[in-house]
């Protein structure tokens, strides 16, 4: 695909969780919980008129779900600010720290004054309805290798609360991420390699992780906004592996392209989505499809003019079909039938016939079929209707959710600015040069820059040091040698290498504290140990992290032995292999050495053996 | 327009209004936006701009420039007017909107929560009230519950009993919560109602999606549909949306600064649930019926009248100072069964020989006055002072003002202070009513 020729555009949005101590309004701390809730607390959420005067449309088709929600509350974890029982407290001014910080590093501009805003979100995600956001910075920068990147906005806000479940008629939600602060990072929409938008979220990820903000699965949310000239812009939620980045590109573009082929086809076509809603019930009475046979009724549209372009595949197997069935799930319903897909599913040849005789429809034409309680079908096919007629449009602007394939799904109507309107419970926050000044001049090192400095200064391999500060290990490495006099290179090896193989072997890691390494590394400096048993080491400590470093290495039989037990044990080798030496004289210092480093293998140093296996071969010749 | 001097001038400077789309240059950077008014408690000198985006940011103005972009025209808050459509089937509640939270919109003219809808916008910001009534509906005064003062007790009596000499089947009163609980006691008193009188709001504002206010607003109207005709507060029974407490509006009180729950039934059990559009009462409680009234207003009403809170240490300069200052009657919050410090009893005694009736409540909330009990006690009913039973503070003062609305001899004062009046005391105190 040519993707300058298609005017493909795309932009980045990051939402990275902040490591403040406390929530962004509330003084709860930021961790996630696993214990069992106190409480549930059932709610509901209407949407209400923006402060422009204009109810959203986004927040209206929500409410049109009628979803209830229910709360998970922790009397110790969560308290009444994120139950909505409480208003907000103020600002976290360590999260507006960090989040300036940020701003710094990516070369914006910070506002003169922070305006907290509430963004209407009735998904129930957030207990009030909406989410507190508030814009920081803007106008930044980020050089990379394919040219400059303009970071459109800093925003800071409240992470949503955990969805746990929907039962019931109930969506379940826990709220210990409620209140998480988060930075909003969006870049302009002016990308046009899928190569280079993976390498801004990598940068971005580097420089958000060189500030202080929280590591691991979840913290960190990728979302891809993308169109094509033709096309409509679709912003796609939660692209969590950067490597797929490429792939959900390339398949966007391609449903986008089809979707303006339907559009052409159907306004040749003449085609037309029809109102009315048919009832099917009289057709499916000794039907043998299970779905049909239990629903309390069977409706159906007609949809003209489209017949086999709901089955036009418009994503590897995913059809027309299936994006006017993600409009049409959002009513309750678990798929619909369409006539291109038909007979199957248990409906028969005779039965679609039958359909169609009833539908009076042509050849030309296709129909949609629901199967539901009443509510819900007709609700469904409003749906229905409401996708299908917008295929006249080509591509409609969504929010679509990434999907593990590289596939996206419609997850909602994008939303428009005016969903914001002022947050009146937090007072405006001015943010002054004299809160700026002292962050910008004690700027954390970005990882290129770290990286070149330990290359330099450490005398590391380029390929270590890589290692170490995408692993963030490079603080840990330096704390190590700042303390303990010995070479870098085993140092480096062990938590750019080792530590991930230990890891895989199911050790935990992280059980590894600063005073464990200095200990390992003062029995290799000192002579103890041999470079080859740190790895070892490393793990016996993992398993008895509370016991004394030496007594571990003692205990496995990881100490090295003394240069005289060492001459011993060479010494009694050589004997046994008089002959062998008497007849290749130094050629028998390999196969030699093999068999002494096969007995003293991290007992002794290897130069040491090389060294006494040359001077007993020397002695018998 | 709240700007005030520095970036009033400005905007004037340049020719700027509210709602214009206007791009302000800074040294580095410039913002386009819709220029918004700004709180007024904010600090001078910053422009607020509405980005794009749909943040807002405030823009210092020293060392900037300012252009006008677009004319816009300033954004409104509520609905356009327009008739509320009648059904002859079904009953026709009266709305009256008094401000606070149940019936407010941000306002940000101030940056904060203001009660600026009208009756009618609240009816058409909950259309589902519809399918439940006809609805008159009227802004009787438009302020925050804390600014409630004694002569809107009387207006709103007043309009009440208008109202349902006009044919009204009950009534809804959209009240701030703050002082909800005094509105309601006075109603109590000042009213014998033929229909129900209820009274509601919301703990959360109704600009937020979270909102109780929809829920606390139609369970109101089906309260006022029903059988108990009686002057009562609907709002939320727990912490979740799913039912409400009539409350009777003499034994009811705000209990929690901020949660939806905050109304409780004080030395008594709600009057009835109201869950999934239903009236569940309470079989233990008799109420008034439907029709069993006849309409009677009487709206006479003493102001000056003081609640004091008894602590260690008080001074009698708190209740001399009340008598000096020619309080009609005073209020005590005493601790315990209804104590104040020994030096405050020679004070009380020179209230009485003023004919100033002294009413004694207790700070404990829970629980009846009993001044037998202890020696100090007893000095105080020597002293005049008079048993307000298990009233809550806020009622025993209501309707001591209401009494010397009906009278200034003591003696009188006193027999209606004693006599049950609205259902505000009751003689036995019930195991299940603490802390419910
Ligand atoms: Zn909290």
């Amino acid at each position: 695909m040519d993707y300058n020729e298609l005017g493909l555009k795309m932009g980045l949005e990051i939402h990275q969780q902040l490591n403040s101590e406390h929530k962004l309004f509330c003084p709860c701390k930021t961790e996630l919980v696993d214990d069992d809730y106190n409480e549930l607390i059932q709610r509901k959420l209407r949407p209400t008129q923006s402060e422009l005067g204009e109810i959203d449309r986004a927040a209206l088709q929500e409410s049109l779900r009628g979803l209830n929600f229910k709360y998970e509350n922790f009397e110790k974890h969560t308290c009444l600010v994120e139950n909505d029982d409480e208003p907000p407290h103020s600002l976290n001014e360590e999260a507006l720290d960090i989040c300036i910080t940020i701003a710094c590093l990516m070369n914006m501009h910070i506002v003169d004054e922070f305006h907290t805003m509430r963004k209407q979100v009735i998904d129930g995600s957030n207990t009030g309805g909406f989410q507190r956001t508030g814009m920081v910075a803007t106008d930044g920068y980020l050089d990379t290798p394919y040219g400059r990147v303009v970071i459109e906005s800093l925003g800071l806000e409240e992470d949503a609360a955990r969805r746990i479940e929907t039962k019931d008629g109930f969506t379940e939600f826990r709220l210990d991420r409620l209140g998480i602060p988060l930075a909003e990072i969006t870049t302009d929409p002016s990308m046009h390699d899928p190569a280079q938008v993976r390498e801004v979220a990598y940068m971005l990820g580097q420089i958000l992780r060189s500030t202080n903000v929280k590591r691991g699965l979840g913290t960190i949310r990728q979302d891809l906004n993308i169109s094509i000239a033709k096309g409509a812009r679709v912003e796609i939620k939660g692209v969590q592996d950067l490597d797929l980045m490429s792939e959900i590109v390339e398949r966007e573009v391609q449903r986008q392209l089809v979707l303006i082929d339907i559009k052409e086809e159907l306004e040749k076509r003449n085609a037309e989505v029809l109102e009315e809603i048919h009832t099917l019930d009289d057709l499916f009475v000794d039907t043998e499809s299970k779905i049909l046979k239990s629903a309390e009724t069977i409706k159906a549209v007609v949809l003209k003019g489209y017949n086999g372009l709901i089955g036009r595949e418009v994503q590897p197997g995913r059809r027309f079909g299936t994006e006017i069935a993600s409009y049409a799930k959002k009513r309750g319903v678990s798929g619909i039938f369409h006539s291109d897909e038909l007979p199957a599913y248990g409906i028969t040849q005779d039965e679609v016939d039958k359909v169609t005789e009833f539908l009076n429809i042509g050849d030309d034409d296709a129909f949609i079929i629901v199967a539901h309680d009443e509510d819900i079908a007709i609700s469904a096919l409003e749906e229905v209707k409401r996708r299908a007629a917008l295929g006249l449009e080509g591509v409609v602007e969504e929010t679509r959710k990434a999907l593990d394939d590289g596939n996206t799904e419609y997850m909602r109507p994008l939303p428009t600015a005016n969903r914001m309107y002022l947050e009146t419970d937090i007072p405006l926050f001015k943010i002054t040069e004299d809160r700026i000044e002292p962050i910008a001049n004690n700027l954390p090192e970005l990882p290129d820059v770290k990286q070149a400095r330990i290359i330099k200064e450490y005398k590391l391999s380029e390929d270590l040091a890589t290692q170490l500060v995408k692993r963030q290990e490079a603080d840990m490495f330096e704390a190590i040698l700042a303390d303990v006099d010995v070479d870098a290179t085993p140092v480096a090896s062990l938590l750019a290498y080792d530590l991930r193989e230990i890891k895989r072997e199911g050790y935990d890691v992280n059980i590894l504290t600063l005073e464990h390494y200095k200990g390992i590394f003062t029995l290799l400096s000192e002579g103890k140990i041999a470079k080859d048993s740190v790895r070892k080491l490393a793990v016996e400590t993992i398993k008895t992290p509370d016991d004394d470093i030496a007594e571990i290495a003692e205990k496995n039989n990881l100490t090295m032995m003394s240069e005289d037990d060492v001459a011993k044990i060479i010494a009694d080798i050589v004997a046994q292999n008089e002959g062998m030496v008497k007849e290749r004289q130094m050629g028998a210092m390999g196969p030699l050495m093999g068999m002494c480093m096969k007995q003293l293998k991290g007992k002794a140093d290897g130069g040491l053996v090389n060294k006494i296996v040359r001077e007993e071969i020397q002695k018998l010749i | 327009m709240t700007y005030k001097e520095n970036s009033e001038k400005y905007i004037e400077n340049y020719n700027l209004s509210i709602g214009d789309t206007i791009k302000v240059h800074k040294e580095d950077i410039s913002y386009t936006g819709i220029l918004l008014d700004r709180p007024e408690d904010a600090e001078d000198g910053f422009l607020v701009l509405k980005l794009s985006s749909g943040y807002n940011i405030g823009v210092a103005i020293d060392n900037t420039t300012a252009e006008l972009v677009e004319k816009g025209d300033k954004p409104k808050i509520g609905y356009d007017e327009s008739e509320i459509p009648k059904d002859p089937s079904k009953e026709n509640i009266s709305v009256i909107s008094t401000g606070g939270t149940v019936s407010s919109v941000i306002d940000y003219r101030t940056g904060a929560v203001y009660p600026k809808f009208t009756a009618s916008d609240l009816v058409k910001a909950n259309p589902e009230l519809l399918d439940y009534a006809n609805y008159n509906v009227k802004a009787l005064y438009n302020i925050f519950s804390e600014d409630m003062k004694h002569e809107y007790w009387v207006k709103a009596a007043e309009e009440i009993a208008n109202d349902i000499s006009d044919g009204a089947d009950g009534i809804v009163i959209a009240h701030g919560t703050d002082t909800m609980h005094y509105t309601s006691a006075a109603l109590s008193f000042m009213l014998k109602t033929p229909v129900p009188v209820i009274i509601t709001g919301a703990q959360r504002s109704s600009d937020r999606p979270s909102s109780d206010a929809n829920i606390n607003l139609i369970d109101s109207v089906i309260a006022a549909k029903g059988d108990i005709a009686e002057v009562c507060v609907c709002m939320h029974g727990s912490l979740n949306d799913n039912f409400t407490y009539l409350h009777k509006g003499t034994k009811v009180r705000k209990m929690h600064t901020s949660r939806r729950d905050t109304f409780r039934s004080i030395n008594a059990q709600p009057i009835a649930k109201i869950e999934n559009k239903k009236i569940n009462i309470n079989p233990e409680y008799s109420y008034t019926k439907r029709g069993e009234n006849e309409l009677e207003v009487n709206t006479n009403i003493e102001e000056k009248v003081g609640l004091v809170k008894s602590f260690p240490g008080i001074s009698k300069d708190f209740i001399e100072y009340h008598i000096d200052k020619g309080y009609k009657g005073l209020v005590i919050e005493g601790t315990g069964l209804g104590h104040t410090p020994n030096e405050l009893i020679g004070s009380f005694k020179r209230a009485k020989d003023e004919n100033i009736p002294v009413i004694m409540t207790s700070q404990c909330l829970y629980g009846r006055i009993n001044m037998n009990v202890y020696s100090s006690g007893r000095e105080l009913i020597d002293a005049g002072v008079i048993s307000a039973q298990d009233m809550t503070p806020e009622t025993a003062y209501v309707k001591l003002c209401w009494a010397l609305g009906q009278s200034d001899d003591y003696n009188k004062v006193k027999e209606i202070m004693q006599t049950n009046i609205a259902g505000e005391f009751s003689v036995k105190s019930s195991i299940k009513d603490f802390l419910n």
